[in-house]
């Protein structure tokens, strides 16, 4: 690690960027006058907390733009057990994550174009484009991404990270790790979770070599406990979705979830969730709904459609539709009853062997069945994602469940999370149109 | 004639237009090819029923389609889902599966016994399983649409097209055509091909009988025999399956009269 890098690190981010960023912060909690962009006569006006919301994805953006050389890098895959990396001081990258900001940006096309030009087809997954795509050109809307010095895919999330990630590895000649989850079909065996185990302590030392440190066992407890703090506080969070009217929807779940998961382990993140929890309560006293006229309220499975949120939002509450829970952002919390800081390596091995997309479509199904029950809801609306292949199989024998076997409208949307040019504009308007329609009948 | 409610439906290939008196019966209906300038099309078809009935103050008019939004006059915008779905229960009287077949999509609707949609799916982004397929085709083996269907039904054997991608099938019977093969044995296999991915829709959701047909399609009689073969159900079709669109919307502005 360089001395000028640190520098630069110190003035840039330290000195001029978090100031500046607070600053802003401030003046837009300050002078909420600003009209929001998103329609304030069917949807509350924007929480609070989004001013903070933005000033941590940016600030943790800025730091990786100055973290070369000054602090160990690696990118990490959204599923991947990224505590012992926290504990070691690196600067985790997600490229999922950064997939996400490029799709809300409207970047992808010109990015993941990149990749395709290098002869990456369209068949592979919109985010694993655009990563490609910003790593063989450098465009990114968020200035400059750090290079990797390490690389961590876990595949518990899907089998296309194990490829991306070679590629990656290949290109900037770094050390891969892979933590290989096997798949859990109705509870994962004692040996399933001993071999993920012994993979998280062997990727130990391959990180301390690449840190420059060794690993602090008490550091890594601390770590585990805010993960889990900050996992349990999201938990509550997507809970307070149980009130009449919804306090806060999916779609702003979908934005303020950047922090859970790009930064977990971190005190700051617990006391982000704390202050948006308590938001949330207060507006549940007033009475105040994420939509103003809520009449009917729905659950969205998989990924977001990340161009189009504000167009599912705002149509949906025209009709006074709020969609107030979903299995993506569940999945963000669900496990974290699971971490135990006593027992660092093996609840680590059982909470990242569990997330739904490592587990069987029969989960799934349950899990929006109870779901549907708990938060009261009219309908779902199952977006089958062409990029995310784990999450829209079985999406076709679920949504026929759903109807035939429990009674519960449900709506198949094709599109994809990332990439415009598969999402037919017209179609999915009178789809969704078809189903407000069949909801009111 | 004593018109009390309107629907138009502006669909891809179409526009039509149904006009019901208090009870609900259709007593007047237009159709017209669709024009580039829908707004100048519907504003002639309501010049053409004034004429016929001199006013049209108090007729309430619903619009559907594909271009439902381009229609000012409507009272009400709504989709082909809930029109059809309306339009059919209301002429036949029961619930079923109803498959329409349209110019650009085509959609499976389940209808309940009390005539409210129960699940529907509409085709995939592409042309494959809708009326555009056949119409590509038919222009290609130089057969006029409205002859296509019983050409196809005079066939005495039948070739296997395995291209659904409209594009492709186009280029399969290019070359067969190359090959020597018979006009009406390729017909019966684009049939053969469009049904049964309308009837795999069908499966998707999951039939509840009876089938019902509707859509301008479904006047083509080899659509009606190789869809009986291939679910092996008996399809029943409103008098007017054409203008169901329009009659549903009809109907639902009669509702709108009536609150």
């Amino acid at each position: 690690m360089g001395v000028t890098d640190s520098l630069k690190y110190y003035w840039n981010v330290k000195v001029v960027g978090e100031p500046f960023l607070q600053w802003q912060r401030w003046q837009a909690e300050r002078h909420p006058k600003t009209p929001s962009r998103w329609r304030t006569d069917i949807l509350s006006p924007p929480l609070r907390i989004g001013a903070k919301t933005k000033e941590l994805i940016s600030r943790h953006y800025l730091e990786g733009r100055y973290a070369n050389g000054h602090r160990p890098v690696a990118w990490v895959t959204s599923g991947g057990p990224v505590e012992i990396l926290q504990a070691l001081g690196f600067y985790v990258l997600y490229p999922e994550n950064h997939g996400a900001l490029c799709g809300v940006r409207k970047a992808v096309v010109e990015i993941s174009g990149e990749a395709e030009n290098a002869g990456y087809s369209t068949d592979i997954c919109s985010y694993a484009r655009t990563d490609i795509g910003s790593m063989l050109s450098g465009k990114t809307p968020v200035g400059r991404l750090p290079k990797p010095d390490l690389l961590l895919a876990c595949t518990n999330i899907c089998q296309t990270v194990l490829h991306w990630y070679r590629v990656l590895a290949k290109h900037f000649k770094v050390p891969l790790i892979l933590i290989d989850t096997p798949f859990v079909y109705s509870e994962a065996s004692d040996h399933a979770l001993e071999y993920v185990k012994k993979q998280l302590e062997n990727s130990i030392p391959i990180s301390e070599q690449v840190a420059g440190q060794t690993l602090d066992y008490r550091r890594l407890k601390e770590i585990i406990q805010l993960s889990k703090d900050a996992a349990e506080l999201w938990l509550e969070i997507i809970g307070r979705g149980r009130h009449h009217p919804a306090p806060i929807s999916v779609f702003d779940q979908f934005i303020h979830m950047a922090p859970i998961v790009e930064m977990r382990g971190k005190k700051e993140t617990v006391d982000f969730y704390a202050a948006l929890l308590k938001e949330l309560d207060e507006n549940i006293d007033k009475g105040i709904g994420a939509v103003r006229n809520e009449r009917k309220r729905l659950l969205w499975d998989n990924l977001p459609i990340w161009y189009r949120l504000r167009y599912f939002a705002e149509y949906l509450a025209e009709h006074g539709i709020s969609v107030v829970a979903s299995t993506y952002t569940n999945a963000w919390g669900e496990l974290a009853p699971l971490m135990n800081k006593e027992k660092p390596l093996e609840s680590m091995a059982k909470t990242y062997t569990y997330p739904i997309l490592n587990q069987g479509t029969k989960y799934k199904l349950d899990t929006m069945k109870r779901m549907v029950e708990e938060f009261e809801l009219d309908g779902v609306i199952l977006h089958s994602d062409r990029s995310c292949k784990p999450y829209s199989i079985g999406q076709i024998d679920q949504r026929n469940k759903l109807i035939q076997e429990y009674g519960i409208p449900a709506l198949l949307l094709e599109a994809d999370h990332d990439d415009p040019r598969a999402y037919a504009e017209e179609q999915v308007a009178s789809r969704l149109a078809s189903f407000v329609e069949m909801l009111d009948n | 004639m004593k018109i009390a409610a309107l629907g138009i439906d502006v669909g891809s290939t179409t526009v039509k237009m149904a006009g019901v008196n208090a009870s609900g019966e259709m007593i007047w209906n237009h159709l017209e090819q669709v024009a580039p300038r829908v707004e100048k099309q519907v504003d002639s078809f309501l010049n053409k029923l004034k004429e016929e009935i001199n006013s049209l103050a108090g007729i309430p008019l619903v619009a559907t389609g594909y271009g439902r939004n381009l229609v000012h006059q409507a009272v009400k915008n709504v989709t082909e889902i809930t029109c059809h779905a309306k339009g059919v229960y209301h002429q036949l009287g029961h619930g079923g599966t109803l498959v329409d077949i349209g110019g650009q999509d085509s959609k499976v609707i389940v209808i309940g016994a009390q005539g409210q949609v129960v699940d529907f799916a509409m085709n995939d982004k592409c042309a494959a399983g809708t009326g555009r397929f056949l119409e590509n085709s038919a222009a290609r083996m130089q057969v006029s649409i409205d002859e296509m269907g019983s050409v196809a039904l005079s066939a005495t054997e039948e070739v296997t097209i395995s291209s659904t991608c409209t594009v492709f099938a186009e280029s399969e019977i290019i070359s067969m055509v190359a090959h020597g093969v018979a006009v009406e044995p390729i017909l019966m296999g684009l049939h053969r091909s469009l049904i049964k991915r309308v009837v795999a829709m069908v499966r998707s959701v999951g039939l509840v009988p009876p089938l019902l047909l509707s859509g301008g399609v479904v006047k083509n009689p080899a659509i009606r025999k190789v869809i009986e073969e291939e679910t092996k159900e008996q399809v029943f079709l409103p008098e007017h399956p054409q203008l169901m669109g329009a009659y549903g919307a009809a109907l639902l502005a009669l509702k709108v009269k009536q609150k």
